[in-house]
């Protein structure tokens, strides 16, 4: 095998030549399916179009949330138990033939007796006949599997393994053969075979092409890692100013790095700070009115806290004080359209309806595509929380519900901010005025609309997180306990919530009637026209990707068009998302401040001066290489094969059950992203970039295993920037390596060069250094 | 005035699709300029037509535009009627093609085949203006196949999966099947008016009750025709599944198409024919009958579906039911109501599907009840299970249909498999021996059978071509021996010239040479051409496959060839006494086109075997 490091330039030469001017046949055999193809090589039966439709519709129908009027009749049973009370107790069946039938109600067959009618004695081909039976639907197995492992995932919670799935999809197959063939007329599929399929999991050997697409991928990813560590050198200078107006800690997601980027060049004299978006409250939420929780923290986590929204009269806590009047009790705002409702399906009524509402429709028809405006197919981030209404943050020790904590004492809630803010390395020098932004986004029309909200939040907006942590930090009680903790906030400094909606480029802030003086307000008011200054400019910097704006208007005209695509029903672009993410940086913000990285990187705040022994980086990297890196990925994927690791176009798509979307009626659950949310992205993988000593990474990856495969498979590169002497390390095989940091100067532009560039051009910007003008 | 507004309202879509051939594939910009720019007038001259047509007094006006082709016993001429359920259908249509063409500027945007959707989405404009205008059959027989054939290729949209060209090719099929009736009501009103009649004629109740003594079979017969060509275009039973498996295309074209406009030309034909049935009470309580069954079927199936958009199909399904039974009632402006009401309904719901997910999982987390009464939960048990099931399984509507029609005839082809490609050249010979001997026979013995004996063959041959699996050089082979023998069997009727023979098989003749061509050409290429399974060869040769399909539809008798005309030439001299032989032509002409858009499907259409490029899953 030729590799490009190897000493010998005959070989290092053989290589080029394949690369630049050889062509190699690329085209790929998959080895699962052969074996199950043979029904229809063989004998000519088309399994799959006589078993899915049945198969498929009864599955969706018994998972169904919500779309069918006439529900799956028995939802508290397991799938076939389910199935087979439907069987026994109706007068159709859910097979063709008696023999199915009869098997089905005898319950004494499993899926082994199963597969021996079917595959025959063999019991070698089995393993390989169910990989090809679940893998020739994917997206419905996938599903299936899933919901076993976490039947909390539905709201209206089903019971179904993957081996009820699979005993009943074996016998719908024998069913369908008896059906084409006749029972007793067809032979287990054993005899039909003139070949052994090869195992499914026998080596694959590594080929030329193989070897020839990792070079190139690793070049390709280089070609970008490349300048941004160079940047980040050549960026060493940055000075930290010591006057802080405010400060603001928000997301460390991609698309707030823009903001953050424009705010500071707007404010010189404040500072961001970035991390997860849930800001370290381990909990669950429920919304007035609400019938379930909504858990508002990272996936994996189990919280057992829960916070609720209550409406204002019923407060019980003593942040009573602190609250205000409100100026309205408004209730949730839900938009309603009839268009939604069941009796446009039903029958007599539906009748009258038909003849009517066909009238009101075009209405509203015109007016959506005229002139899109927030409607009831609008999602929306404000939606989350209604934020006039009083959160139970304090549990005084005993108020418990369905087994969890309403909310947090005083000690726990100084634990979580103590650890917030130990880990984003805030712990004096505290502003007046210390922001903590939430974000979600405004989609219209979108099934994935939950993909583009917070991450860390479980896909749903920040807002009550970041409300949240900051009414427990201007607790005076908790900033009491928190002095213990070393962390002394000043009284005059003031932390405000808000929620930043990424799509639309808007902020709103929470709780600002809560005491805050004539001056600060004055502040506050300043600060606000800033940031919203600055989301002006972070949305024209966004229309750069978008092709169908146009770039010759004046700002607020593009601005008005970006807000418009959230709420357009015809828009399949809302926003791009996390398309074009391929970095992670963990550390100071004078690393990346004045460093224009294109919306590409993760910001996680990090100061390895306070973390001697690593504590506070194995918690950031547990939670960033799984959340980054799994986001990374996926887009990845998406990307690079799109209609196979990826949901193809949206545009055909439809909704099944509330629980995914599928191509047309018949077609498979389709898992990974559409092409119209991945389609500008380039598929590197993630960089993560961490300042602090060599060893202590290392010491902190390594804790958690599952962490740790992230890095030594090299799903995420990852690299130490050394805080003393400014090399650039790279993590292989289990240590790191120095790495040659090109002598390509970084280019320089002004801010307002770079805003101009956002208007003029749509390819990719090269990493730059932002010049502050001198004053 | 109005002949004016008529001729630019068809002339704009069919403008609009040949400006669109020669903008480049990427010019997105100009293309949905054009496509904006055809809707919108469109939009006003149907308005225009509207008021002028309100102002002048709301009278049934008939055009007679065009003479195409005349001799002593045959009339083909274009005519359009303009009445009330022209102008209802043509400003609905014109109204959501404007709002849905505007909604997929943006939504298709970057889309691979821009062009292509919005070209075919004009080209259906053109068919739905020229169906909804007609003023006799053949003018809306023209617009009919248009409609088919636009439809075909939305559903195939996404011609690289293999679901969407299988549910395609499908669709089509019932297509066809209901053009049966309509090629059978089409000749029997040639015999039971003497003459080419315009539907204003057909609503002369004096006129038509003189001719219904005379053929009161005839009459029935005729309604029947178009009843069954009106309830597989319309979805209704037994045909309903087909409407959600249309759903394939992009969201905005389900919704015009399969939610609104298409869906509803069996209405438009219903209320157009009305005149025909008006004095035939079976008939009337046939269609009550089948209009009611299918509300009931259809909105139970509605009810269980899981999936949106099959939800919203079979809703409108049951509701176009209802309309039948309001036609056959005689209550026309309400069932033009309800269409109105319906389309736009259908068609807005579909639009924002999409929006379900976060609309439904809102409502339900802050409304859930784990337990809801239906009206269903009132039924005894079993009843309800079974019930349920059934719905769930569509009654099984699909395989009932396809084993009472399809595989009939798959097993006669299959009877047939000595006609391999290798022996189908000796037909050559034998068409020409069989031509002189029939001539012979007939100038001897005046043999009647004759021509049933050659159209029996030329069924056979069509039915062999539908069937073939090996060899796409015998499908076509087969198909032109088909049209061949067909015209053998009419020429010995009577009165059959050179001339009209020449119509008929000049297209035929260049289609198939056109289609040969590519064959060959494609097989020097070493491309795989069997019938097996679907190759995707537009993947390579998308031009190819373009020119491959015009010859196909050449071939069919789609209205790009004079073969179009040549085929009701060849109905007008078949004798009324002639059913059989009008049976076997006009299955024929059904067969020849399944076969055809089969042949074109399974070399160009689906998933690309080769796979150095993506491919998605079979079943996604």
């Amino acid at each position: 095998m030729l590799d490009i490091n190897s000493e010998n330039p005959l070989e290092r030469e053989l290589l080029k030549i394949d690369m630049f001017k050889n062509y190699f046949e690329h085209e790929f055999d998959s080895r699962i399916g052969n074996l199950r193809e043979n029904w229809r090589i063989k004998i000519g039966v088309d399994m799959d179009a006589l078993v899915y439709p049945t198969l498929f519709r009864l599955l969706s129908s018994y998972l169904d949330q919500g779309i069918a009027l006439w529900k799956f009749p028995i939802r508290d049973l397991n799938f076939l138990e389910a199935l087979r009370h439907i069987e026994s107790n109706g007068w159709v069946s859910i097979f063709r033939r008696k023999r199915a039938r009869k098997i089905f109600q005898e319950q004494n067959h499993t899926i082994e007796s199963l597969l021996e009618i079917l595959v025959g004695e063999n019991k070698d081909l089995y393993e390989q006949y169910i990989f090809d039976q679940q893998f020739e639907h994917q997206g419905w197995s996938g599903f299936v599997s899933e919901l076993e492992r976490v039947p909390t995932m539905l709201l209206d919670q089903r019971k179904i393994k993957t081996s009820e799935f699979i005993f009943l999809e074996l016998l719908m197959e024998i069913d369908a053969l008896d059906y084409k063939l006749g029972e007793g007329k067809w032979k287990p599929l054993e005899f039909y075979l003139d070949y052994q399929p090869k195992p499914l999991f026998a080596e694959v050997r590594e080929t030329r092409v193989f070897t020839l697409a990792k070079i190139w991928q690793e070049a390709y990813e280089w070609s970008y890692y490349m300048p941004v560590l160079k940047g980040i050198i050549d960026n060493r200078n940055c000075v930290e100013f010591s006057q802080k107006d405010f400060q603001t800690i928000m997301c460390i997601d991609d698309r707030i790095c823009s903001w953050r980027r424009h705010v500071e060049d707007l404010a010189p004299n404040c500072e961001t700070f970035g991390t997860p978006g849930f800001f370290g409250l381990d909990m669950y939420f429920q919304p007035e009115g609400g019938k379930f929780y909504t858990k508002v923290c990272p996936m994996p986590m189990t919280p057992i806290y829960l916070v609720k929204e209550v409406p204002k009269g019923h407060i019980f806590s003593t942040m009573r004080k602190l609250i205000k009047a409100r100026k309205a009790n408004k209730t949730h705002h839900h938009d309603t359209d009839i268009h939604f409702s069941e009796h446009a399906h039903n029958s007599l009524f539906g009748w009258l309806i038909s003849q009517f509402i066909g009238f009101f429709s075009a209405l509203n028809l015109v007016s959506a595509v005229l002139f899109p405006k927030r409607s009831a197919a609008t999602s929306s981030p404000f939606n989350h929380m209604e934020k006039n209404f009083p959160l139970t943050i304090e549990n005084h020790g005993e108020e418990m519900e369905n087994g969890l904590h309403l909310g947090f004492t005083k000690v726990e809630m100084a634990e979580r901010v103590s650890n917030m803010l130990h880990s984003i390395g805030l712990m004096d020098n505290f502003a007046p005025i210390v922001y903590v932004i939430g974000h979600g986004s405004t989609s219209t029309n979108n099934p994935y609309y939950a993909g583009y909200d917070c991450g860390a939040c479980s896909g749903r907006a920040g807002s009550v997180n970041a409300r949240a942590f900051c009414l427990m930090a201007n607790d005076y009680k908790v900033r009491e306990l928190l002095i213990e903790k070393g962390i002394i906030i000043p009284e005059t400094t003031f932390f405000m919530g808000g929620l930043h909606d990424t799509t639309q480029d808007v902020v709103q802030f929470f709780d600002k009637d809560i005491v805050m003086e004539e001056t600060k307000r004055a502040k506050h008011l300043e600060y606000k026209k800033l940031m919203r200054e600055a989301l002006l400019r972070n949305a024209v910097e966004r229309s750069r990707n978008f092709e169908n704006v146009n770039k010759k208007q004046t700002p607020i005209q593009i601005h008005k068009e970006i807000k418009k695509r959230a709420v357009s029903f015809f828009e399949p672009r809302p926003e791009y998302n996390h398309a074009t993410n391929a970095l992670c940086i963990i550390g100071r913000r004078q690393m990346t401040k004045g460093l224009f990285l294109d919306r590409r990187a993760f910001l996680n705040s990090y100061d390895y001066r306070i973390d001697k022994d690593g504590k506070y980086l194995q918690g950031i990297v547990n939670a960033a290489a799984p959340v980054c890196g799994g986001i990374n990925l996926e887009y990845y994927f998406s990307r690079t094969d799109n209609q196979k690791l990826g949901s193809g176009s949206k545009l055909p798509h439809n909704v099944m059950g509330l629980i995914g979307v599928a191509n047309g009626i018949e077609g498979d659950l389709r898992p990974g992203l559409p092409s119209q949310m991945v389609e500008i992205h380039e598929p590197v993988r993630l960089m993560m970039i961490v300042e602090q000593f060599p060893d202590i990474i290392i010491d902190a990856i390594q804790a958690n295993a599952a962490t740790y495969e992230w890095f030594i498979n090299e799903w995420i590169h990852l690299i130490c920037y050394h805080p003393i002497n400014h090399m650039m390390m790279k993590f292989q095989n289990g240590e790191f390596k120095e790495i040659q940091i090109s002598k390509e100067m970084t280019p320089k532009m002004s801010s307002s060069q770079l805003l101009e560039a956002f208007m003029n051009q749509s390819e990719q910007l090269p990493v730059t250094l932002i010049q502050q003008p001198i004053t | 005035m109005i002949h004016l507004i008529i001729l630019l309202l068809l002339a704009t879509p069919f403008l609009g699709f040949t400006a669109g051939l020669f903008i480049e594939e990427t010019n997105e910009k100009a293309l949905s300029r054009l496509a904006i720019g055809s809707v919108i007038m469109q939009f006003i001259l149907s308005s225009i037509l509207t008021i002028s047509w309100s102002i002048g007094g709301f009278q049934q006006i008939n055009l007679s535009e065009l003479n195409v082709f005349q001799n002593p016993s045959y009339h083909f001429f274009i005519d359009f009627l303009i009445d009330k359920i022209s102008i209802s259908f043509i400003q609905i249509g014109s109204f959501l093609a404007l709002m849905v063409t505007i909604f997929s500027q943006y939504y298709l945007h970057r889309e691979e085949g821009y062009k292509r959707f919005f070209l075919i989405i004009l080209l259906f404009y053109f068919g739905y203006n020229v169906t909804i205008l007609s003023g006799n059959f053949e003018t809306l027989f023209l617009g009919w196949e248009i409609l088919g054939i636009s439809s075909f290729l939305l559903i195939a949209f996404y011609r690289h999966r293999y679901l969407p060209v299988k549910n395609a090719v499908k669709v089509f099929t019932i297509y066809r099947l209901g053009d049966v009736g309509l090629l059978l009501a089409m000749w029997l009103s040639h015999h039971f008016w003497h003459e080419n009649v315009t539907f204003l004629k057909m609503s002369n109740a004096n006129l038509f009750n003189e001719h219904i003594h005379e053929h009161s079979i005839l009459g029935i017969f005729i309604a029947l025709g178009v009843v069954l060509a009106a309830s597989a275009k319309s979805a209704q039973f037994p045909f309903s599944f087909w409407l959600p498996r249309a759903m394939e295309g992009p969201t905005p074209s389900s919704a015009i198409f399969y939610g609104s406009l298409s869906v509803h030309m069996g209405v438009f034909l219903l209320l157009r024919i009305f005149p025909l049935i008006e004095f035939q009470l079976s008939v009337r309580i046939l269609l009550i009958i089948l209009g009611l069954f299918t509300f009931y079927v259809s909105t139970g199936i509605s009810r269980v579906q899981s999936s949106i958009k099959a939800q919203v199909a079979y809703s409108s399904i049951s509701h176009i039911g209802l309309m039948f039974v309001e036609i056959a009632l005689g209550l026309h402006l309400l069932a033009l109501i309800h269409f109105i009401g319906n389309a736009i309904l259908r068609t807005y719901q579909l639009l924002i599907s999409p929006s379900i997910v976060s609309y439904k999982i809102r409502e339900q987390f802050y409304t859930f009840k784990p337990q809801t009464q239906t009206i269903e939960n009132y039924f005894p048990k079993s009843w309800q299970y079974a019930m349920y099931l059934l719905c769930l399984k569509e009654w099984n509507l699909d395989s009932i249909l396809y084993k009472y029609t399809w595989s009939p005839i798959k097993w006669l082809g299959k009877k047939l498999s000595f006609l391999t490609w290798k022996r189908s050249k000796y037909l050559i010979p034998f068409f020409l021996l069989s031509s002189l001997i029939s001539y012979w026979v007939e100038k001897h013995f005046h043999y009647h059978l004759l021509p049933e004996l050659s159209g029996g063959i030329a069924l056979l041959f069509a039915l062999k071509s539908f069937s073939e699996k090996k060899s796409a050089f015998n499908a076509l082979f087969l198909v032109l021996f088909n049209h061949l023998f067909i015209a053998l069997a009419v020429f010995f009727n009577e009165h059959l010239t050179w001339g009209e023979v020449l119509i008929y098989i000049s297209g035929v003749l260049l289609s198939s040479i056109l289609g040969f061509s590519i064959l060959f050409f494609m097989k020097k290429k070493g491309e795989k051409l069997n019938l097996k399974r679907f190759h995707g060869h537009a993947y390579e040769y998308p031009h190819i496959s373009i020119i491959f399909l015009i010859a196909c539809l050449g071939l069919t008798g789609f209205p790009i060839s004079p073969t179009f005309i040549g085929e009701d030439i060849i109905f007008s001299h078949i004798r009324d006494n002639q059913f059989i032989l009008a049976m076997f032509v006009a299955s024929s002409f059904v067969l020849d086109g399944l076969a055809l858009i089969r042949i074109y499907s399974m070399l160009f259409l689906g998933p690309n075997s080769k796979t150095y490029h993506e491919v998605a899953y079979r079943n996604s």
